[in-house]
């Protein structure tokens, strides 16, 4: 949800004047889970594939452990955008756990759009254990969106 | 003689990994060769797996790595076979390890020696679409991550061996012999794809559009030549119309490749859907005889792939190729099923390629002693399908004959079992088990953290400021110590990470090196050598997912790390030691059902020892098999009953409970507590059956049928019926016109499954009936003929012996009408047309059903779920084909899926392996990453319960709060993020750990 619309409606909510900070690069959290996403980020390591340096990654065991409010809390503290990934639906290594993932995702979607607070913060995709470009291709496009978002002071003003 | 308890695995496909695994768990010391570099075989190669389009790197990867560093797993590499002694139990083999020129002790799997190389040379993983160096690995997450040398393309510059920091490349390096000693071998030596080279009609090597299936599925992997774009290697287009060519090399006289290959049909409409999938321009058109999509789940498969897909079904076999040169697109000439000839012109051809024995099939064959079939195929016997003909040596996979990755893994673990029988006397004599000095009691001490930062040759360090990071990381909380090392995973700087701990008395160990997946037990061993708890270590991954992927950008690279060491210091304050909690593991067995399946597996448990419980609900063993006289081979069916009925009464070790169910199971695996009720419902006076395995093989039933006159009129019969007369003498031999319809309540709405058995009963019948009364009249009416694998030889012969058959269509079934007394069939077949048959006997050809109520009972009682057509559903339809995702339960038989003799009895022997994984052990030793519920908090919503997918998480009633069973958790958290009032955790990922974590943002 990279409307420009939405972007400036932030800007109205949190008025700064530290938000054009030139030496400002957006800071990514990624909740990967460990036998799909996490072996996909790997694979693009192992095939070399560049993508840019702004995303951190936390290992989880599966996406079903990722409590939505893990995604609220990094955005709280000031992380410019999240980034949730799991096994593809069906792949799960624990039967199971993505499925849910993917619901409770949905559910805070609308939570979001209720709340007025930018989607294009919070990005959900999934990513198996061969994929490592497609790995490398989000991060290239979450890093892009967030960089025209600007540096997140929305749960700081707040 | 002194039997060996180890055991040697020919071939590291996933079929010699799971037996080496099923082996190395069960108290086996487990040797493996791989004449290639590194395992995984073509299970490693392919894109996605039927039918449920897993990916196959996802499924395949965990279990490489789990082969790779089993303690009791020895994997020899670049290995061959030269010379075998001895005999079943004890047997001496010498075999040559050839020179990988690097040496693999050293190699680190950094890859920067395949970077440098300047030589060009094929990738045969991708299946020569692509250029590796000289210096290469096998594929990107081979397993063991060492390199070697190609020395036919080498040159010999010396670069690799400069750049190599290791000091790993040993130019000179040379084979090497060396001798073992096991006490069985297991075959699983895989199969070669049929070259379609040398059919010169299909233009393959020499039009570019025309390429294999496997290369197709190299083409659709994200890691193929084009990304996972469907392309045409002459141009790089987009190919919009797409043909598969069926049974290139299969089902073929002519190329003296007679069998079906058994896997391609559904292979095909995998890549189909998957190309569709990929690039939606792609429009498939498949050519072939018959659909033989006959097994779990697989028809409809099919079925979404014609209608949701849209791919196309032509019944034609194309038996020529020419190209349009000015486009290289590719003219197919053929004659459809009414006879006209049609030429079209489509972008790409992929030909679908057959399975043939492995090349070195004679070899092995003459180096073991053992026989191959007609096709040069491991021979075996239909009762003892992966037993070869010489004693000690079992076989699996492909090699036995072509089949699917479950059935490989079936029998992998079949042939496990086998070997389990053998050597059980010498079980666990062989296995190391490692003494740890006692754990040093952490509790209560500030955290001291260790941290120990990876050059990685420079793979980190030429890119990330290590010593920097190193003075960063000295500064964090809690940190007493940090270092940087050339290669932290290197075998001395094991040793200096153990002094470290003990000098400076370290409590939390940090390593930022490369990816946890694979070194986190490593270096978790490490520690444990210390006397740390292996929990109380972090990773911070900062070559995989940093210098690697940042490698123009250092000083950010350099930042990213110090954030990751920065996170990973945040966690490890807070990380506490976690125990595995060990659980008693009963020795005994309940089998459910007696039937051949339910026989062999009570068999396969009593002759190693274990006291094993068979409860039957009727009056008799034997099951379903007392119905069938012969297998379509000839075999002796009541012959082989009798022979396994007998020797299960006379084993003492099994214990047989005639005209009894189960009333309840109570607990968990290596705790069951079963009561057996009398089938008319009174009480069992055994008391309490104490277990702690259950195998479900509670058999199927066959339909009856309610359409075409079936018992109102007795000329119309079932195969049973008839296999009744004619193997009983009791045929009317006024009898002159047979008719058989096949898919009699299969492959229709109600049942959308393949009954998978019923072409091969009706050939068999058949040819029975030519060979008794050649003069009579036989034709079958078909959807599809599914004589798959070796069973193709059978149609064939049918037809040879005059047996008709004519196909119909789903929607236009056969019609049965009595003109007078007589019968007629009016058939409208897609070949010739409308006909009327005039018949004096039909024979209906029924499917397999579940016992629908029964299995509805069950499957709560066990905790375990059913499929949509009530079959009992298996942890993984793949990998896990005969496992219960609920630890300790198993199935095989007709309760997992419709199948002949041979292959339940396969599935039964595999059961018996898996089982003993279990069954080996005294105490089972749970994960130490589970969840644990705080009472306190518990509403006793019960919504846990619900999520949870391995059935670990029980109401206590009483208290009306939940209990978490640590020996069931698989600890994936999902109910820890569904618990409303946060009153469950997963130890390991806590939330306060990875709130930690988050609050690192800086």
């Amino acid at each position: 949800m990279e409307d420009t619309e939405k972007t400036e409606e932030i800007q109205v909510i949190a008025p700064t004047d530290k938000v054009t900070d030139e030496n400002w690069e957006p800071k990514i959290i990624a909740f990967l889970c460990n036998w799909c996403s996490y072996a996909g980020a790997d694979l693009a390591g192992v095939s070399r594939i560049q993508y840019p340096p702004n995303v951190r990654v936390v290992r989880v065991p599966c996406s079903g452990r990722i409590n939505p409010l893990f995604i609220l809390k990094s955005l709280q503290v000031g992380w410019d955008s999240v980034l949730v990934s799991g096994c593809h639906p069906g792949d799960c290594h624990y039967i199971s756990g993505n499925y849910y993932a993917r619901r409770k995702f949905s559910v805070l979607d609308d939570l979001f759009e209720f709340m007025g607070i930018d989607k294009g913060r919070v990005n959900f995709s999934w990513v198996s254990a061969a994929e490592g470009a497609a790995f490398a291709n989000i991060i290239e496009k979450v890093t892009e969106k967030t960089r025209k978002l600007g540096p997140n002071r929305l749960f700081k003003e707040l | 003689m002194e039997k060996i308890g180890a055991v040697l695995v020919i071939g590291g496909g996933i079929a010699g990994i799971q037996s080496a695994l099923d082996l190395a768990e069960s108290g086996y010391k487990v040797y493996v060769t791989e004449k290639t570099t590194g395992i995984g075989g073509v299970m490693a190669q392919l894109d996605k797996t039927f039918p449920t389009n897993d990916c196959s790197m996802c499924i395949l990867s965990p279990k490489l790595v789990e082969a790779g560093r089993h303690p009791n797993i020895e994997l020899l590499i670049n290995a061959n076979i030269l010379k075998l002694d001895g005999e079943a139990g004890n047997f001496k083999l010498n075999i040559l390890r050839k020179a990988l020129f690097i040496n693999s002790e050293k190699c680190t799997g950094c890859g920067i020696c395949g970077q440098e190389c300047p030589v060009e040379s094929i990738d045969i993983y991708n299946e020569h679409m692509v250029i590796n160096s000289a210096a290469f690995v096998k594929y990107p997450q081979s397993v063991p991550l060492v390199f070697s040398i190609n020395k036919d393309m080498c040159i010999g510059c010396g670069i690799c061996q400069a750049v190599c920091k290791a000091h790993a490349v040993e130019y000179f390096q040379q084979d090497e012999e060396i001798n073992i000693n096991v006490g069985a071998i297991i075959l699983a030596p895989g199969f070669d794809e049929f070259d379609p080279a040398p059919l010169q009609v299909y233009g393959y090597g020499k039009y570019p559009n025309v390429v294999s299936s496997i290369e197709f599925e190299r083409i659709l992997s994200a890691s193929g030549p084009y990304s996972g774009m469907v392309l045409r290697p002459s141009d790089g287009d987009i190919p919009e119309k797409v043909a598969f060519l069926q049974c290139i090399g299969s089902r073929d006289v002519h190329h003296a490749k007679p069998y079906c290959s058994s896997v391609c049909c559904m292979y095909t409409a995998k890549e189909a859907v998957i190309a569709k999938e990929h690039q939606h321009q792609v429009n498939p058109t498949i050519f072939s005889m018959d659909i033989r999509a006959y097994g779990k789940d697989f028809d409809k498969y099919i079925i979404r792939a014609q209608d949701e897909y849209g791919i196309r079904y032509i019944r034609s076999r194309i038996s020529s190729i020419e190209e349009n040169p000015r486009n290289n697109n590719l003219i197919l000439n053929y004659e459809s099923e009414d006879g006209s000839l049609i030429s079209e012109e489509y972008n790409m051809v992929v030909l679908s390629v057959g399975l043939n024995p492995p090349d070195d099939a004679i070899k092995l064959s003459k180096i073991f002693g053992f026989e191959l079939n007609e096709y040069n195929f491991c021979k075996t016997d239909h009762f003892t399908p992966s037993k070869t003909s010489k004693s000690g040596i079992f076989v699996c996979g492909a090699f036995a004959a072509p089949k699917d990755i479950p059935e490989s893994v079936i029998q992998a673990s079949a042939s496990a079992a086998h070997a389990n029988i053998l050597l059980h006397s010498a079980r666990n004599s062989l296995v190391t088990k490692k003494v740890y000095p006692p754990e040093i009691n952490v509790e209560g001490q500030a955290p001291r953290i260790g941290i120990f930062v990876c050059h990685c040759g420079t793979n980190i360090g030429g890119y990330v400021d290590v010593p920097s990071v190193v003075e960063y990381a000295k500064n964090l909380e809690n940190v007493e110590y940090a270092e940087d090392n050339l290669y932290t995973c290197s075998a001395d700087t094991q040793i200096k990470i153990v002094e470290t701990i003990k000098e400076h008395n370290l409590n939390r160990v940090i390593v930022a090196s490369c990816t946890p997946r694979t070194h986190e037990p490593l270096f978790q061993e490490t520690i444990r050598e210390a006397g740390l708890n292996p929990y109380l270590f972090e990773m911070a991954n900062i070559r995989d997912q940093c210098s690697w992927v940042h490698m123009h950008v250092p000083i950010a690279a350099t930042d990213k790390s110090k954030d990751l060491v920065r996170m990973a210091v945040s966690k490890a304050n807070k990380i506490e030691p976690l125990q595995r909690t060990i659980l008693d593991m009963n020795h005994n067995v309940l089998v459910i059902g007696g039937g051949i399946s339910g026989l062999s597996a009570a068999l396969g448990f009593a002759e190693q020892g274990f006291m094993t419980y068979l409860v039957e609900k009727t009056t008799e063993l034997g099951g379903h098999a007392k119905n069938i006289h012969a297998s379509i081979e000839g075999n002796n069916v009541q012959e082989f009953l009798s022979n396994i009925i007998e020797k299960a009464n006379k084993n003492e070790n099994l214990k047989i409970f005639l005209e009894s169910e189960i009333d309840t199971i109570e607990g968990f695996v290596g705790n069951f507590e079963t009561k057996l009720k009398s089938s008319e419902n009174k009480e069992n006076d055994e008391g309490t059956l104490e277990h702690g395995i259950i195998v479900v093989a509670t058999g199927g039933e066959q339909y009856q049928p309610t359409e075409y006159l079936y018992s109102k009129d007795p000329r119309v019969v079932t195969q049973i019926d008839f296999e009744k007369m004619l193997f009983e003498s009791k045929f009317d031999e006024k009898v002159n016109k047979i008719v058989m319809i096949q898919c009699i309540g299969s492959r229709n709405e109600k049942n959308p499954y393949c009954s998978r058995v019923c072409c091969a009963e009706a050939i068999k019948n058949s040819i029975k009936l030519k060979d008794l009364y050649p003069e009579k009249e036989v034709i079958v009416l078909f959807r599809d003929i599914r004589t798959y694998g070796l069973k193709e030889k059978y149609y064939r012969e049918a037809r040879s012996k005059g047996v008709m058959f004519l196909r119909f269509e789903e929607d236009l079934p056969p019609e049965l009408e009595k003109e007078g007394e007589n019968l007629v069939i009016h058939v409208d077949s897609p070949n010739i047309g409308k006909v009327d048959l005039e018949l004096d006997l039909l024979v209906l050809s029924v499917g397999i059903h579940p016992p629908y109520e029964s299995n509805e009972k069950m499957a709560p009682m066990l905790k375990v779920p059913l499929n949509d057509d009530k079959f009992f559903l298996e942890a993984h339809v793949k990998l896990r084909p005969v496992d219960f995702a609920t630890a300790g339960i198993f199935v095989c038989g007709l309760a997992h899926s419709p199948r002949s003799i041979d292959e339940s009895i396969m599935q039964a022997n595999a059961v018996v392996s898996r089982a003993s994984t279990y069954l080996s052990k005294d105490e089972i030793e749970a994960e130490g990453i589970i969840a644990t519920v705080d009472i306190s908090k518990c509403s006793g919503c019960g919504l846990c319960i619900e999520t949870c997918a391995y059935n670990a998480i029980t109401m206590d009633e009483e208290k009306m709060v939940v209990e978490i069973n640590s020996g069931l958790c698989k600890g994936c958290g999902a109910c820890v993020s569904s618990c409303r009032g946060l009153a469950i955790d997963l130890l390991g990922y806590t939330d306060e750990e990875i709130y930690l974590v988050i609050n690192e943002f800086k």
